[in-house]
This record gives structure tokens, C-alpha cells and sequence, in this order.
């Protein structure tokens, strides 16, 4: 069982709901990740998502643009990403590590090459934003069989059919975009996420993380009523730039705690 | 319209296109992909499309043979296709009718664009207001201030223009801003893209509505020349208006198809736009293609004296010709373009947009060691109007 299953398998067996926060690798500085990794999972983060920045992030809204050109600023480039996750993996042999990113410097790397050196390095799953499945048949296999999950997004415009081919390849978890439009905009609607969920669920027993629009305790707890797991991104980011260096952690550890706690409370409930 | 076998159904030419794109976008692309299958097979569209480009842009535009520049040459004769005497002054508006039939036709009611040099944000200005449609023009701070009276006419017709602050602030930045603003307003919106980029169909759509400048080459150069030319020549940024040259002369092997990037200071400097002739397959904007990128995959910011190539990618379809040899892509710089802007000036009385001066600077380049019977028709694919302040002020004049 791959790291991602086994960590879903125990939080479904507690009745609890994942939180994923997301960083871009490198931001505020090369130094800030692998700390800012720890402290995130100290505070109680199950998976850990992080950007791999990319010059033109279609898919992102103004927050992790700005992260993303800082990250470049400090010359991050996909190797030192993967060199973040071993790192962080020196003292963490447990939590799951996704990257979040586009295709072109996979692709710039080599998609074998970046394969393999996902494997060494300790990363447990991949999300490439602009590889939807029928694009990435032959990365999709060679991840899996390294035994790295490719994670794939769905959206509420996103019809049975498409639901379907996804499911097909997809490994990990679902991740479910709440609204639409780009990263860290508007406010995520409920009602709408939870009419959506069970047309998912019908095409995939993988466990559905819900992003793109949580911002607080509240919509935390209420999006964990129907999905298994949170991943709160732009908010995260907002953080570290309010805080800088020196704060970025215990700034972000003050955002995630309640929200911990928050997901935590609600009454155990059971999975589809 | 002619029809032919590529793209696959998915948008592919061979390795190159496709559709890269985030998942919010699929459902939009479907949409479109599937209204356009339906409607390039629509008489009633297509006769709608046609009657547009002749009452309203003024095509058949003519081919003309620049008689006394290729003398002065003193070796193949030059033909110039003129674009430059559409409505809104370039080949843009082909492209932005076709599209913008289509968007009515699927019952979108606002119209998003991006812009470089400003030509194609005027030509989706144009037809917004044509049809009564509130358009948003995206474009890069860079390029606002540099291109001010283009801004300013776009407003004139009545659309918005967004200044993008992101990335390097062109271009590429400014498209990516309006795939954000269509991924966000998917219901009602319809982005009209102004190249042969961009995801599965606009490469195909672009092309295949640009193509009416290949197609009327084919009847009025033997009517003009006695037969079809030797080479067709076009300047490359996106590719536009050397797809829709070259698409009609594909299959006839006889014509040699040259594609011009722009060199900016010199390919060796690394400040241009050539990805054809300096860059390496990636994944941008929704295709694959030949860009210019950094060791880590990043985009590179492009040079060139012509904001209208200042793209670093470009479209899928070249990408093919160029890997199946059915075309031939160089590189000139801005000196070189900028001489050949002069000539056509002084020869022949026409000032072409920067961008086209590129294809015309290679023309120059080649049509002395041809002979005089070798003919060479070059695609003028914009007048130059707009390039008053930046002719100007590299010369050291304030206008």
C-alpha cells in the first residue's frame, strides 16, 4: 500500500478527514521549505502538497503567482525541489508528500528521469495541472510503477464521462476543485460541493480531497462533512508573505491549528 | 474551407499540440471543439464567414508583384500578398470574424481576447462591437506602453483593456490571464485566442480561418504570375498568418514553405524570438510545441523589435512542418527587418508592419541569388502604422 493509501486507510479507520496545506518549494526562501514542512506537520497536517514553481502558472490565481515568482527569484528549479522532499524525508519517513506542478519542467527533465528521482527522493504522489489523463497515459504508468501516485483534478463542469476516464487512471486521491476559476478565488460553496461529491463517489472508491476556496476553520469543517480531506493553498501562502522568513512558520502553524482542531470535532462519519 | 486529415480528433500533429490544460478548462474546450465541428460544415455559417471577409474587412485582398523593389534586388520577383489593406490593418480580422460568428452562434454574450502588439485586441475589439458584444482586451504592462495608440483604439470601440503585471509582462502573460478570466467566467464567455496556439481547437479553428489568404493566393497568382510561386514566405510569431499562407500549399510539394522568426539582436545573444530555429518541445498554453525555456524548463522573456513575435512559443502545427521538413524556418534580426521595412518604403511605396518586414527582410536575403524567372510570394501581413513610434525612436526622434 502506497504511503497516500495507508495514510487514508488510518484516518478513515479513526473516522478523522486529512488536512493538506500547500507551499510552494522555495518560497519565501530556498531555506524556508523543509522547516515550514515539519511545522505544517506538526500542526497537524496528514499530507503535505507542495508547488514545483513554474514561469506560467495558467491554473493559479494572484497568491501563488507571486509565490510561485518568488520561489523563481531564488532559482528553484524542479531538482531542488526534489532535493527539499529528501530532506524532509531524513527526519519524516511517514507523511505523504505530493508535488503540485505543470507539465513543461517534468517534461524539460525528462518524465523518466523525473520519475525515478521522485522515487529516490521520497515523493508519494504528482499532480501536473495542465496533463488531464488522455494526455499523460505513458506518465501515468511510469509513475505508478515507481509506485508514485498520479493525482488528477475534477471540477464541477467536469461531465460523467470525463469523471469516468479520470477515475481510470487516476491513484491516491481524487482532488476536487470547488469552484470555478483559478487558485485562491472566491469564497467555496457547500451546497454546490456536496451535490457534486456523490457523482465522483460513484465512479471512484479513492478518497476526494476538496481545494480551491477554504480559507478558515469554518469552511474546513463544513466542506469536511462530505469530503475526506481539505487542502487549503492560497491561504497558507497569504501567510508566509505576511510574515516573512523568520515568522513563516509559527504564523503558519497559528493558521493550520484551528483548523485542525476544527476538523477533528465534527462527529465521525462514515466513508462512502 | 479545405479540410484535411490533421489534427487527430484530440488535436495532435503528430507529437506536437493537443490539449494541456487544467481540468476547469475541459468541459469549455469540448464545447467549443464540438460547436466548430458542427458549424465548419455549416453552409449557412461558412456563407455568413464569407460574406463578412468581403463586406466588412474588404477581401479578396490583392496580391501585388513589388515591381521595381525586386529589380533593385536584381534577382526573383517578389509578390506581396496584402493583408495590409484588410479592414483594421492586418490579417487579424479574418481570424477574430470567424470566431466571433461562432461565439454568437453558441450564445456566448462577452468576448475575452489577448494582445500583444495590440493588432489582434483591435481585431476582437472590432468585431465585439460589430456584433454588440462587450469585449476585455488582456495585455502586458510592457506592451500597453509601448503600443499606447493601439490601447487607445481598442477603447475607442468600446472594449476594455487589462493591463497584466505578471511574469515578464507580454505576451504569454497576458494569455495567461485570460485563460484565468475564462476559466472563471466559463458560462457566458468566449476567448477568442489570436493565433494558431493555445489547446485543441484554435490551432485547427485559427488555421483553418486564416486560410482564406492561402486560398485566394492560389487564384490570383496564376492569374497575376502565370502560376502558383516557387516559395511562400511569412513572418512567424504565433504563426497565424503563415498558417493560413502556407495551409492551402501544403500538399503541393512544388512550393517551397519558408517560415521567418524574428532574431531580435541575433540568435546568438539569446535576445529573440526564434523557438522554431532555438527552441526545444514543451508544454505551454495548452500545446505541445517548440519553445524557448531555461535548463529547468522555465519560459524564457523573448526579443524582438516587433511586439507582434514576441512569443516564445509557437504554434503546434509549425512545430510539425518544421520536424516533417515541409517547411523551412529562419531567423532575421531587427536590422535586418528594419532595412527591409525601408525598402519597401522607398520601392514601393508601402510601409508593412514590422512583423511582416521580417518576412519580406528574407525575401531580400534570398531573391538575389535566384533567378529573375523564380517567383517569391510574401505575405504582408500588416501595415505599419502602429510601428511609427518604434521606427522613430530608434532613429533617436520623438514623434
Amino acid at each position: 500500500m502506497s504511503r497516500i493509501a495507508g495514510r487514508f486507510a488510518a484516518l478513515q479507520a479513526d473516522g478523522r478527514r486529512a488536512l493538506i496545506p500547500y507551499v510552494t518549494a522555495g518560497d519565501p526562501q530556498r531555506a524556508s521549505t523543509v522547516p515550514l514542512l515539519h511545522g505544517m506537520v506538526e500542526a497537524g497536517a496528514d499530507l503535505l502538497e507542495i508547488g514545483v514553481p513554474f514561469s506560467d502558472p495558467m491554473a493559479d490565481g494572484p497568491v501563488v503567482q507571486r509565490s510561485s515568482e518568488r520561489a523563481l527569484k531564488n532559482g528553484i528549479g524542479l531538482a531542488d525541489v526534489l532535493g527539499m522532499v529528501e530532506d524532509f524525508r531524513a527526519k519524516d519517513g511517514g507523511t505523504p508528500v505530493v508535488l503540485m506542478g505543470y507539465a513543461n519542467p517534468i517534461e524539460s527533465m525528462g518524465v523518466e528521469k523525473f520519475v525515478a528521482a521522485a522515487k529516490v527522493a521520497g515523493v508519494d504522489g504528482v499532480i501536473v495541472v495542465d496533463y488531464p489523463p488522455e494526455e499523460c497515459a505513458e506518465f501515468a504508468r511510469m509513475a505508478k510503477a515507481a509506485g508514485i501516485d498520479p493525482v488528477f483534478l475534477l471540477a464541477p463542469t467536469s461531465t460523467e464521462e470525463r469523471i469516468r476516464s479520470v477515475a481510470k487512471v487516476a491513484s491516491g486521491f481524487l482532488y476536487y476543485v470547488s469552484l470555478r476559476g483559478i487558485t485562491g478565488a472566491g469564497n467555496i460553496d457547500i451546497a454546490d460541493v456536496a451535490a457534486h461529491l456523490p457523482r465522483i463517489r460513484a465512479a471512484s472508491r479513492l478518497p476526494i480531497g476538496v481545494g480551491f476556496g477554504i480559507r478558515d476553520a469554518a469552511s474546513a469543517r463544513r466542506v469536511a462533512e462530505v469530503a475526506d480531506a481539505v487542502v487549503i493553498g492560497s491561504r497558507v501562502i497569504q501567510e508566509i508573505e505576511a510574515a516573512g522568513a523568520e515568522q513563516a512558520v509559527s504564523r503558519v502553524q497559528a493558521l493550520l491549528a484551528p483548523i485542525r482542531a476544527a476538523l477533528d470535532e465534527r462527529p465521525a462519519k462514515v466513508l462512502a | 474551407m479545405q479540410m484535411d486529415d490533421l489534427p487527430d480528433p484530440r488535436g495532435h500533429f503528430g507529437p506536437f499540440g493537443g490539449v494541456f490544460v487544467a481540468e476547469t478548462l475541459s468541459h469549455a474546450l469540448a464545447e467549443l471543439r464540438d460547436a466548430y465541428e458542427r458549424f465548419r460544415r455549416d453552409p449557412e455559417f461558412l456563407a455568413e464567414f464569407r460574406h463578412e471577409l468581403k463586406h466588412y474587412v474588404g477581401r479578396p485582398s490583392p496580391v501585388y508583384h513589388a515591381r521595381r523593389w525586386s529589380q533593385a534586388l536584381g534577382g526573383a520577383q517578389i509578390y506581396l500578398k496584402r493583408e495590409d489593406l484588410n479592414h483594421t490593418g492586418a490579417h487579424k480580422i479574418n481570424n477574430t470574424i470567424g470566431q466571433a460568428l461562432l461565439a454568437r452562434r453558441m450564445d456566448k454574450k462577452r468576448i475575452i481576447a489577448e494582445t500583444g502588439a495590440g493588432m489582434h485586441g483591435v481585431a476582437a475589439a472590432t468585431v465585439a462591437a460589430r456584433l454588440g458584444l462587450p469585449c476585455l482586451v488582456y495585455m502586458g504592462s510592457e506592451d500597453v506602453k509601448r503600443q499606447a495608440a493601439n490601447v487607445y483604439r481598442m477603447k475607442l470601440l468600446g472594449a476594455e483593456v487589462a493591463p497584466v503585471a505578471s511574469g515578464s509582462k507580454t505576451l504569454k502573460d497576458a494569455l495567461n490571464e485570460a485563460m484565468r478570466d475564462w476559466v472563471t467566467n466559463i458560462e457566458d464567455t468566449f476567448y477568442i485566442i489570436g493565433t494558431v496556439a493555445g489547446p485543441h481547437p484554435y490551432p485547427m479553428m485559427v488555421r483553418d480561418f486564416q486560410s482564406v489568404i492561402g486560398e485566394e493566393c492560389r487564384v490570383q497568382m496564376p492569374e497575376l504570375a502565370g502560376r502558383q510561386p516557387d516559395a511562400v514566405i511569412a513572418c512567424v510569431g504565433g504563426g497565424s498568418n503563415a498558417m493560413g499562407i502556407f495551409y492551402p500549399y501544403v500538399k503541393d510539394e512544388n512550393v517551397r514553405l519558408i517560415g521567418v522568426e524574428a532574431a531580435g539582436e541575433g540568435l546568438a545573444t539569446g535576445r529573440h524570438a526564434a523557438s522554431l530555429c532555438a527552441g526545444r518541445p514543451g508544454v505551454l498554453h495548452g500545446n505541445r510545441t517548440y519553445l524557448l525555456q531555461d535548463e529547468n524548463g522555465q519560459i524564457l522573456e523573448t526579443h524582438s523589435i516587433s511586439a507582434g513575435l514576441d512569443y516564445p512559443g509557437v504554434g503546434p502545427e509549425h512545430a510539425w512542418l518544421k520536424d516533417q521538413h515541409r517547411a523551412e524556418y529562419v531567423a532575421v534580426t531587427d536590422d535586418e527587418a528594419l532595412a527591409a521595412f525601408d525598402s519597401l518604403c522607398r520601392y514601393e511605396g508601402i510601409i508593412p508592419a514590422l512583423e511582416s518586414a521580417h518576412a519580406a527582410a528574407h525575401a531580400a536575403k534570398i531573391a538575389p541569388s535566384l533567378t529573375r524567372e523564380t517567383i517569391l510570394l510574401v505575405n504582408l501581413s500588416g501595415r505599419g502604422d502602429k510601428d511609427m513610434h518604434t521606427v522613430a525612436e530608434r532613429r533617436g526622434l520623438r514623434l
